[in-house]
């Protein structure tokens, strides 16, 4: 990934940085322009509580090859209190417990390496919960 | 708008197709769909293609097809929306003929998959490259989390799942064309290798090489090609988001619920109405899926719909009679066009070993990504 492109999604992926619409309150992660919702373009910034709950899982058993050495490792669509989804892996713990309805801690951690001697690749990746 | 018709298709074998490259594909199928309607020449050609320039790295198909079909000069676009690019195909030519601006109109689908290209990283350009590729996930592992979300919801089983499979290559088995024609028992299903849980290796369709071709011309032209042309009543499309985690809710395919309707709507038809159907499965949950949201099936009752022969041949609503994605191949660029290929088929009565009886309306589901874009066409045989 050429480091320009890297760069643009920092802050969303270093400091869950999302987007609020004015208009109706929905939260958007990342930010974008146009609220989904009701195509309201006044934004706010609003930084995602590092916490959320598992709407739903999988077992990645065949990986990317970018990932060969972590499979197999859960994928979760995760949701915030602020109602925020995104997809993340959740670690740390045996994949076949990530389930719906799970409680998971966002932590910044590696994600990915971009080939032999491109740049390490950051972001958020759940945990079981501490609380 | 003119009433369309199609007049003639064609379609290559589905499988690995060594010794065929991706032009070699497209003349096959094109020049089929010619022959069959006693044409030589055409106005105009649309080819579904989701991604020739990953795959053997080749753009602007366009033109390149038209040369080797040897009618260079016409007009030649390629239409790209991922697994559903073969049925946008389809659409735009449809539009084309319904316009009036053209009479003779070519809607094909090609995807030339084994030539070497990392198919996996390939095929997840369909979903979204930021929020999605970037943490890991594959395609097989987006529809896991449709299926374990449909499973939370609905109750859903993976045996469920595995009878959709069973369906397919008992069908697929008598399909001259499919990929793998061979039967599959529940516990071939059941005990594959896992790919993304809780998908196994026999929930997933395969790589493909193929293509596929109609030939379409306004309603009133139509007897001057074929005894028995089928008309277009329908065509509905829509899109939902492209990110998984950004739908309302990650268990149901509200894209295909959209374009349905609208299909139905235009048709002036109910789901009761018809008699065979081809919908998209490039996963087994994605026909369950389907199943609820052309409304076959009440929502929540797509599980059962297998397992107790409601889709199967002789069934209420016999579907993906071809053997679907699953066992016929799933060549991305050309499914959409293979499916409508199965429909008139059927409605000309030339199903062979898998003709339903009597079948006059049916329908063709062609989906894209996750579940981000979706189009429904409906036939008649007239």
């Amino acid at each position: 990934m050429p480091s320009p492109r890297y760069h643009r999604e920092i802050p969303a992926r270093f400091r869950l940085e999302a987007g609020k619409c004015a208009g109706c309150g929905r939260v958007s992660y990342p930010a974008r322009k146009v609220c989904p919702a009701c195509r309201g373009q006044e934004m706010e910034q609003v930084k995602l509580s590092p916490r959320g709950t598992v709407v739903t899982s999988t077992v990645i058993h065949v990986p990317p090859d970018d990932f060969l050495n972590e499979a197999p490792y859960a994928m979760a669509v995760v949701e915030t209190a602020e109602g925020a989804r995104f997809m993340t892996q959740v670690v740390d713990c045996d994949p076949s417990t990530v389930l719906p309805g799970m409680e998971v801690d966002l932590e910044f951690r590696l994600i990915r390496k971009e080939g032999k001697s491109g740049i390490l690749c950051y972001g958020h990746k759940g945990v079981p919960g501490s609380v | 708008m003119r009433e369309v018709a199609i007049v003639g298709s064609g379609m290559t074998k589905f499988g690995e197709l060594w010794d065929m490259s991706l032009r070699d594909l497209f003349v096959e199928a094109a020049l089929g769909a010619m022959k069959s309607a006693g044409v030589d020449s055409i106005d105009s050609i649309y080819i579904g293609n989701m991604s020739a320039g990953q795959f053997v790295g080749q753009e602007h198909l366009g033109p390149l097809m038209a040369d080797h079909l040897g009618v260079a000069g016409v007009p030649a676009t390629r239409v790209e929306s991922a697994c559903a690019s073969g049925g946008m195909a389809l659409r735009s030519a449809y539009l084309e003929v319904a316009s009036g601006m053209s009479d003779l109109v070519l809607a094909s689908g090609v995807e030339k998959m084994n030539d070497g290209a990392d198919v996996t990283g390939v095929l997840a350009t369909a979903s979204d490259q930021e929020q999605e590729v970037y943490y890991g996930v594959t395609f097989p592992g987006l529809y896991a989390l449709i299926a374990r979300a449909h499973m939370e919801k609905y109750g859903t089983t993976e045996e469920d799942m595995s009878w959709v499979s069973v369906k397919a290559h008992r069908n697929g088995a008598k399909n001259p064309h499919a990929q793998f024609r061979r039967v599959m028992s529940l516990e071939d299903v059941m005990t594959s290798s896992m790919v993304a849980e809780p998908l196994r290796l026999l929930h997933c369709s395969p790589v493909t090489d193929g293509g596929a071709a109609l030939l379409l011309c306004p309603l009133d032209r139509a007897h001057e090609f074929t005894d028995r042309p089928v008309k277009i009543l329908a065509s509905g499309a829509a899109t939902s988001t492209l990110a998984l985690a950004d739908r309302a809710d990650p268990a149901d395919l509200d894209v295909v619920d959209l374009s349905g309707k609208r299909a139905y709507e235009m048709a002036g038809l109910t789901p009761e109405d018809i008699d065979v159907a081809e919908v998209h499965d490039c996963f087994a949950i994605a026909e369950i899926c389907c199943y609820e949201a052309l409304g076959f099936v009440e929502r929540g009752k797509g599980k059962d719909a297998a397992r107790e022969g409601i889709t199967d041949l002789g069934g209420r609503i016999p579907v993906n009679v071809s053997g679907g994605l699953k066992s016929k191949g799933h060549p991305v660029g050309a499914t959409g066009i293979a499916q409508a290929v199965t429909i008139i088929e059927q409605l000309r009565g030339e199903g062979g070993e898998v003709q339903v009886e009597g079948a006059n309306i049916g329908l063709a589901q062609n989906l894209g990504g996750s579940g981000a874009s979706s189009v429904v066409h409906i036939f008649q045989g007239v």
